[in-house]
């Protein structure tokens, strides 16, 4: 696919330098969806979203791409092609806050409108940033779920992704920040399972064995939560433990069957997609301004309203559980 | 010589020893006979592929296209399994293992016939394999609900108190142990790492043979393949992401020389062991995730100074004969 994008840009390069930049109004408006990494589910939908933006747009092409793994320095050499493809505007859920500023300040200065979605980035590298919902909200929503099956209180353990995600950590952050609402819920141990499968699996079994009575773990990762449940599954803990977090139902409809997860909550990750292509979009074509205080439109999801970080939040995060999740294991 | 190695592989089940009594120390329940086989079977993928690495290293060579091979053929176990829901459990373990022999004899006809260093052609298959994963699976991730009971059941089934995972890697073990010490292609692999030049001249194909260590690494990872996708429930692109160097370290701790000709199938099990005891005790204890990370590092670095340590002592004595014949 890369390929023929490739060839398209460079047509479509060639084709603008023989009109000598006259067929300025025809020409498409090209917004880069940068992601984490290519193969991730989440993105996967994302880039379905921006598909339907770009519909209801009209004169809108997408560019789905980014590293093959979860690097900082492989989103820089894709960024650094897409200023030197010229695009629009790139959308970008950045692998590190820090590390994309410098060349992301660069395609700004290009004139590339640059915002950030899902993971952000340093304010001084993007426009504005598109939560997909606010932090606080997301820190009490996974306490919230892991509340709703412990009347009595009880142990809950935290199994995050890496100790340096900027996501993880501020929604841990958000959700201790709402503990005193939980008084009978004790947080005994936060474990770092890097989000990779294996890792994860072995970090929940340790949290089992070593907290006897933990009640539930709280894994608000999409790798993460899977393996967890997976433990609590060859570990006969089903019952006893309670697997929850954020996860996508096509990933977690075998937990909630095998009963190790009651319910889990995630965004609409086709929303979130369509969102930001919506603000791209705007920013780059219909020249809004992305200011402290200012409220862009995003299409069917409403308005965007920034904050004085130019950080806006999309929505609250969705509760699924067994009521719905064969409704949505086929959406994403 | 031997000598030394033995004293390496004691060293080492001294070494556990110790790491055990240490971890039973601020965490008694870990050696409990049930947490230890969890251990034994957490550690089993590992021991396998450090069997056909250590083969490997042997020969001069170095695999660093497992981790890859095991995540295709691992992929490509799930996509079957999806798409056959019926296949029994004995044809996907020969489609695990006649994939990954044939991965596996992709590096080794590189190596042998076209002679590229075999880290290069390990490094471009490491990436080559991913990318086909990515390609045949668009993405997409096999979930636990899509697999059949039997597939994900297979190695967690209990022989006489262990997972058949466990018993695999106990099996493999074994045959690797006969087969290096008794089979003439075993004994290849150490006269082809230990003196190529040699080797030529007492008749064997130093290519051949490195040929079918690759196809021997290959197809314990294509076997772990299967069994790592039915253990964890979920095949994706990103699954077993950098275990190729856990697995060289591995070896490389057990004392497997790597340039070749030197050390023992029992030291890169130990070495395994020793790796897995670690990964799995530092969730327990509560040591910081970043310790595991240190701790594998000084292991590696240690294990490699004493390999250095024993290489540079020969050399003296050497040089301090001829010394000594040049000063009579």
């Amino acid at each position: 696919m890369s390929i023929t994008r490739r060839i398209f840009g460079g047509t479509a390069l060639a084709a603008m330098m023989l009109a000598g930049g006259a067929a300025h109004a025809d020409d498409p408006v090209r917004i880069a969806l940068v992601v984490k990494a290519l193969g991730i589910g989440f993105f996967e939908a994302a880039n379905d979203g921006a598909m339907e933006a770009a519909e209801e747009l009209g004169n809108v092409e997408i560019i789905y791409t980014g590293p093959t793994s979860t690097t900082a320095e492989g989103q820089i050499e894709v960024i650094n092609s897409l200023i030197a493809q010229g695009v629009d505007a790139i959308a970008v859920s950045a692998n590190d806050p820090d590390a994309l500023v410098p060349v992301l300040e660069r395609a700004m200065q290009r004139g590339i409108a640059v915002i950030s979605f899902d993971s952000g980035v340093a304010e001084a590298g993007r426009m504005l940033h598109l939560a997909p919902s606010s932090d606080a909200l997301i820190g009490r929503t996974i306490i919230q779920l892991a509340a709703d099956h412990l009347p009595d209180g009880g142990q809950v353990a935290l199994l995050s992704a890496t100790a340096t995600s900027t996501n993880q950590n501020t929604w841990i952050a958000e959700m201790n920040a709402v503990m005193g609402d939980y008084p009978g819920i004790e947080v005994v141990a936060t474990v770092y399972g890097d989000d990779l499968a294996d890792r994860s699996y072995r970090e929940a079994v340790g949290l089992m064995q070593t907290y006897p009575d933990l009640d539930a773990i709280i894994a608000p990762t999409s790798v993460g939560i899977v393996a967890a449940a997976q433990a609590v599954v060859d570990q006969d803990m089903v019952g006893q433990v309670n697997v929850t977090g954020l996860g996508l139902p096509s990933e977690m409809a075998g937990a909630i069957e095998s009963g190790a997860s009651q319910s889990f909550a995630i965004w609409n990750p086709i929303d979130l997609g369509y969102a930001a292509t919506m603000l791209a979009y705007e920013l780059s074509a219909n020249g809004a301004e992305a200011a402290p205080g200012a409220v862009i439109p995003m299409g069917r999801m409403g308005e965007l309203e920034l904050d004085d970080s130019t950080t806006g939040a999309m929505a609250l995060p969705f509760t699924y559980d067994a009521s719905n999740i064969e409704q949505f294991r086929e959406i994403f | 010589m031997t000598r030394l190695l033995k004293s390496r592989e004691a060293l080492l089940v001294g070494v556990i020893v110790a790491l055990l009594a240490l971890i039973a120390s601020r965490f008694p329940a870990f050696i409990q006979p049930g947490n230890l086989v969890d251990v034994l079977t957490d550690t089993s993928p590992l021991i396998i592929l450090a069997l056909g690495q250590a083969v490997v290293i042997l020969t001069r060579c170095i695999d660093l296209s497992v981790a890859s091979n095991l995540a295709l053929t691992g992929m490509v176990c799930a996509m079957l399994n999806v798409a056959f829901p019926g296949l029994p459990i004995p044809v996907i373990l020969v489609v695990a293992l006649a994939l990954g022999a044939v991965l596996g004899a992709f590096n080794g006809i590189l190596v042998w016939k076209l002679s590229i260093p075999p880290i290069v052609v390990t490094l471009g298959t490491l990436t080559i394999y991913r990318g086909i994963i990515f390609v045949i699976s668009d993405g997409q991730w096999v979930n636990a609900h899509e697999m059949s009971a039997a597939f994900t059941g297979f190695p967690r089934t209990d022989i006489l108190g262990l997972p058949v995972l466990a018993w695999i890697a106990i099996l493999t073990t074994v045959a690797l142990l006969v087969m290096v010490a008794r089979t003439p292609l075993g004994r290849a692999f150490y006269a082809v790492g230990g003196n190529p030049n040699a080797a030529v001249y007492t008749g064997l194909n130093v290519g051949r043979t490195q040929f079918w260590a690759f196809v021997l690494s290959g197809t314990l990872s294509g076997l772990c393949g299967y069994l790592w996708v039915a253990r964890y429930s979920v095949a994706y692109v990103d699954i077993a992401r950098g275990f190729e160097l856990e697995v060289v370290a591995a070896c490389v701790i057990g004392g497997i020389a790597i340039a070749g000709g030197a050390g023992t199938i029992m030291g890169a099990v130990l070495g395994a062991l020793f790796l897995g005891i670690i990964k799995n005790a530092l969730p327990v204890v509560g040591i910081s995730p970043f310790w595991q990370l240190a701790i594998s590092g000084a292991a590696i670095v240690i294990a490699v100074a004493f390999n250095a340590r024993a290489g540079r002592r020969q050399g003296r004595i050497i040089l301090k004969r001829a010394e000594q014949e040049a000063q009579a």
